[in-house]
């Protein structure tokens, strides 16, 4: 054997093994600490779980980027996705939201249901940051609200939650997420936005904010959520109409 | 021909006694870099058929941390879009192909990166990019590189010492590929993400801001496709199977270069 077909195999075989093993390592921790997301399966499956189970390892708890005030965009921006134009939406409108209520359900220990007056009596937290759309535009606003994980603490959540899906007024929009973004400290449940009330445009009265995804999970006209240990549950697209429309579950890209 | 250095092949020869001459018995190409090659070569296919997939969706361009249809472009692009936000000038909107595309691109973003850390892992400790990239320091007068430069004319096919070593332009561009230009697109990529910008905030800060990240990552593109064409273009007039054999097998399918 000649010294360069010899130093040829040692490469491969040192390549091989480092793969291998390193998928080998990679599957094990995925299966232990549930880093798999619910569309981690199909051909598509490989980037998203390595993404999704990155993100998770090393950045659990890490928080969006914050903006100084000057960075506010002005204009605010809204995109296309407005309100439903029915006379029930239209009528919730004229008579300033009184009668919007946010359920609360699944596996919760105290179901409830929330007036907007009740979600702004919680402890009120403000941040500044980027909602970036899928397409490529972004816009950065000061939102206001309560965290979500405030209100989930209030009802209780039990052991066996996993994720947490959430439902617009519009009856095709919904997303889920795991209980890591549910209960992380920027994941606001949005009434406010630039010291005023949210705008209609921008979701209100009531929208789910959640920084460190792309915009398409921050659902507008939010009135339902429901805490669940399956996300198959919930039909094939996992509580998800991004996953629905043939979009990635987890949008943090 | 002074990029040739033949001597610089011996290192891969070093069977005591060997009668052959050292660029028949060594391959023109490492195992390891043909096979990266090829998988670096069809991701980048995945990643540049998507990429223009999703950029027709916003094909604006902006500089700055945030951007969209009621800031200042910074440029658009003259193409139809795939959704109604912006303005074309076009009056019908292109189908949507973003989910599949973004799914696919991230897919292929994580292979190549992968195979690019395995490359650059074997390329160093090998002593690949030392022997076969970085040119010889007197490769670098400007003499040496205006002469090189004369002698690269589209018209004049390459002398048979091209064949077993990369001349000083090759190695250049292909040393800007490997440790500029690739690096630089996967970083303007990473910071377009909201979570991992969240981990590494610099990786958005330093480059201005997200959209500004996005600018570049659309200018290093083209810059790789361009290296594409030459590339292509050289291959085919050095002789498009021979050294298209030559990264596939391992060595030249010409026959005067076969024993």
């Amino acid at each position: 054997m000649t010294d360069i077909s010899r130093r040829k195999l040692i490469f491969t075989g040192l390549g091989a093994v480092a793969g291998l093993s390193g998928v080998g390592i990679a599957a094990h921790l995925a299966g232990k600490y549930g880093l798999i997301p619910p569309d981690g399966g199909g051909i598509y499956g490989l980037g998203e779980t390595l993404t999704y189970a990155s993100h998770r390892l090393i950045g659990r708890h890490s928080l969006a980027r914050e903006f100084p005030p000057s960075q506010i965009s002005n204009p605010a921006f809204a995109n296309e996705i407005g309100p439903p134009l029915d006379a029930a939406f239209k009528h919730l409108q004229a008579t300033n939201f009184a009668d919007w209520r946010l359920t609360v359900d699944g596996l919760v220990d105290r179901p409830a249901s929330f007036t907007l007056p009740q979600l702004r009596s919680f402890p009120s937290r403000s941040q500044i940051t980027e909602i970036a759309c899928e397409e490529g535009w972004s816009h950065i606003a000061e939102w206001h609200g309560v965290p979500l994980s405030h209100v989930l603490n209030l009802v209780g959540v039990q052991p066996q939650a996993r994720y947490v899906v959430y439902f617009s007024i519009q009856p095709d929009w919904k997303e889920s997420i795991d209980m890591d973004d549910a209960m992380h400290p920027q994941t606001f449940l949005t009434y406010g936005m630039n010291g005023a009330e949210l705008p209609v445009p921008s979701g209100g009265p009531l929208r789910l904010r959640i920084p460190r995804q792309l915009g398409y999970k921050s659902v507008k006209f939010l009135t339902h959520i429901t805490v669940t240990d399956d996300l198959k549950k919930f039909g094939k697209d996992g509580g998800s109409a991004a996953v629905g429309a043939g979009y990635a579950w987890y949008a943090g890209i | 021909m002074a990029t040739l250095r033949p001597a610089q092949l011996s290192v891969e020869v070093t069977a005591p006694g060997s009668a052959a001459p050292a660029a028949k018995s060594a391959p023109r190409h490492f195992v390891l870099v043909r096979v990266t090659h090829w998988i670096v070569a069809f991701c980048f296919f995945a990643l540049l058929l998507t990429g223009i997939e999703i950029l027709i969706s916003h094909p604006r361009f902006y500089w700055g941390e945030t951007g969209n249809v009621h800031t200042k472009a910074f440029f658009q692009i003259p193409i139809p879009s795939s959704r109604d936000m912006v303005q074309t000038g076009y009056n019908y909107v292109l189908p949507d192909q973003n989910g599949w595309s973004r799914y696919l691109h991230f897919e292929a973003a994580w292979i190549l990166v992968l195979t690019g850390l395995l490359y650059g892992i074997f390329g160093f400790f090998s002593g690949h990019f030392r022997k076969n990239l970085l040119p010889a320091a007197s490769d670098l007068s400007w003499r040496s590189l205006s002469a090189a430069i004369a002698d690269h004319s589209p018209f004049k096919r390459p002398g048979a010492g091209d064949a077993s070593s990369y001349n000083v332009l090759q190695r250049l561009t292909y040393l800007l590929v490997v440790f500029v230009l690739f690096p630089l697109v996967i970083w303007t990529g990473l910071a377009m993400s909201p979570a991992f910008t969240g981990i590494f905030p610099a990786t958005a800060t330093l480059l201005g801001g997200r959209q500004s990240a996005r600018t570049i990552h659309f200018f290093v593109s083209i810059a790789l496709v361009l290296f594409l064409i030459v590339h292509i273009v050289m291959i085919f007039l050095a002789g498009f199977w021979s050294r298209t054999w030559a990264m596939i097998a391992g060595r030249p399918a010409a026959q005067k270069e076969r024993t």
